[in-house]
């Protein structure tokens, strides 16, 4: 792919002992939103570090909108990037706004510029403030006006919604969308987080440095086969009775049924004239999530031929 | 360059809110203003010393303070934000290690040179005022420049402590040690050395051995001016070596050039 943003091939890093990344096949289009799951150690920083040209790859190729990040040359297209690194203290005794514009100023942009971002994330009421007294959530949204610094083309972002409060991460989704509309590729990086679906392309599921799943959601939730859950209301007793119905009832009065037969059973509960309410839920990116960790954990433990396998969604 | 700047910039900037250049400049204002008035309180009489001892006084004081300063300024400039996640940030930004590295020497020994210059200055003002003779700017000239050579160059082995250290509270430690290291433990050794050594150790040895020491330079800089008479042991032997001011003070350069190269090649190859 020639129009990739960023582009993974191959792409190995190990420290002294730990193989961090192992054969990553990456590529990232432009305007596209690639959510990025794994549990802490997975390799999700490594990965971002590389993207970033912090540290270089052992092996495989790494290009970033046409360059290899880790070299000189490409050093100028680093104020087309941002990046919200997970745990960062910025100096405690500058004010907001001294601390963006110390940031502005080294990507070539102006404290205009700082002023527009606070306004923008919501904290330019406090920005002639030092940072020692801000909350967790100002800091947050100090570090996300960072990244946004310079209309960047590739925006990585690690857990870019921990200590924001539901409000915050609702305006901070709607930046993303707005950013993606103008073009910008965005990797969000994260424990798995509920709401975060409809705002991202595709999910990346990453494991102790190996891809365990790529792709979309839908995409992802078929190759699992995860089942839909179907709660039925003013159906008391009859479920039970159904010879179609009888084998998907769970215990606790929901029906679980594979996703290529849940408009037959759909069909089925509708016809019933008792039906009062009825609710359906596709398999959610947590349960997917789950699914594929589960899936290595159990392939893991059937090569190791223990029996303390904890497989299990 | 414009990287440079900013950083610099903001490392001075820094250096002025924590009141760093207000404390080191009253200190060194106090300290030479004090001994130049009172440095003859010892032998009975308050009023101005000579040129000779107020230089020879304020130089074996200065020789403990400005390793010090330099060293506390400077000990957690990479660490810190280490520890704090800024430096992986920075280094993701259009700025390279060297840059990085250059600015904040830039701004932090901007911040050592001008209290340097404004504290030692004031009391160089004060002798010419009183005696009204080019010889006292003139020594204070070499003094302030060497003083500030110092300086600079304990601020670059802080930065080296400070990129080899994993934690703030090491790097401390560290330089605590380096500064005890330069400014007592080599003199006493040297001292053992030449009471110890047997066939004796011959003038230009010593002065070879002095040049480790860029706290003995900065001691012979300033001794090397001054009548003999207020200077005694083996500090007298070596000034006696013929080495220049001006050449004391290339090698002293050396001495901020070398810390500096060997800090920006261990950034080069740090782990982040």
């Amino acid at each position: 792919m020639k129009n990739s943003v960023v582009s993974l091939e191959n792409v190995s890093k190990h420290y002294k002992s730990l193989q961090a990344l192992s054969s990553i096949n990456l590529q990232l289009a432009q305007g596209e939103v690639l959510g990025l799951f794994g549990h802490n150690g997975a390799g999700k920083t490594t990965m971002m570090k590389l993207i970033l040209g912090v540290i270089s790859a052992d092996a495989g190729d790494v290009t970033v909108m046409g360059m290899k990040p880790d070299n000189k040359a490409a050093w100028h297209m680093r104020a087309k990037m941002g990046y919200l690194p997970e745990n960062v203290m910025f100096y405690e005794q500058l004010t907001g706004l001294e601390v963006l514009t110390y940031f502005a100023r080294l990507k070539g942009k102006s404290k205009t510029h700082a002023k527009a971002l606070l306004e923008q994330v919501g904290i330019a009421h406090a920005m002639g403030r030092q940072v020692k007294t801000y909350s967790k959530g100002m800091r947050q949204r100090l570090g996300l006006a960072q990244a946004f610094i310079g209309e960047p083309k590739l925006l990585l972002l690690d857990e870019p919604t921990v200590g924001l409060d539901p409000s915050a991460t609702a305006e901070f989704y709607q930046s993303v969308d707005q950013l993606k509309t103008q073009g910008t590729s965005v990797v969000l990086c994260s424990h798995v987080l509920p709401g975060v679906e409809q705002h991202i392309d595709r999910a990346m599921i990453i494991s102790g440095g190996n891809t365990l799943a790529l792709g979309t959601i839908a995409e992802l939730r078929a190759q699992a086969n995860l089942p839909t859950q179907i709660t039925p209301q003013g159906l008391n007793g009859v479920l039970a009775d159904d010879s179609l119905l009888k084998p998907y009832l769970a215990s606790t009065g929901q029906l679980v049924v594979p996703e290529q037969e849940k408009l037959m059973v759909l069909r089925h509960l509708l016809a019933d004239d008792s039906l009062q309410d009825i609710a359906v839920e596709s398999a959610n990116l947590e349960q997917v999530y789950q699914y594929y960790l589960a899936k290595t954990e159990r392939s893991k433990a059937d090569k190791m031929t223990t029996n303390n396998s904890q497989a299990g969604a | 360059m414009r990287e440079i700047i900013t950083v610099a910039n903001k490392e001075f900037q820094d250096g002025l809110r924590n009141r760093w250049l207000l404390s080191i400049t009253l200190i060194f204002a106090v300290l030479s203003v004090g001994l130049t008035y009172f440095g003859a309180a010892a032998s009975g009489t308050v009023g101005l010393t000579s040129l000779s001892t107020t230089i020879a006084s304020l130089a074996s004081l200065a020789v403990f303070l400005i390793p010090l300063i330099a060293l506390l300024l400077s000990y957690d400039s990479f660490v810190g934000e280490q520890e704090g996640g800024t430096l992986l940030l920075l280094l993701t930004y259009p700025l390279s290690k060297n840059q990085l590295l250059l600015g904040k020497f830039l701004g932090q020994g901007g911040i050592i040179a001008l209290a340097t210059t404004l504290g030692f200055g004031a009391s160089a003002l004060l002798l010419f005022i009183q005696h009204n003779d080019i010889a006292i700017l003139q020594t204070f000239g070499y003094f302030i420049v060497s003083a500030t050579l110092l300086g600079l160059s304990f601020t670059a082995i802080a930065y080296m402590i400070s990129l080899v250290a994993s934690e703030k509270s090491k790097a401390a430690g560290v330089a605590l040690i380096t500064w005890f290291f330069f400014a007592l433990v080599f003199d006493l050794a040297l001292l053992a050395l030449l009471v110890g050594a047997e066939t004796g150790l011959s003038q230009s040895a010593l002065t070879q051995i002095m040049m480790l020491n860029p706290a003995d330079i900065f001691r012979l800089v300033n001794l090397a001016g001054l009548d003999s008479a207020d200077v005694n042991g083996a500090l007298a032997i070596a000034i006696k070596a013929n080495l220049t001011q001006g050449q004391l003070l290339f090698i002293l350069v050396a001495w901020v050039a070398a810390p500096l190269a060997i800090a920006s090649l261990i950034f080069k190859n740090k782990k982040l």
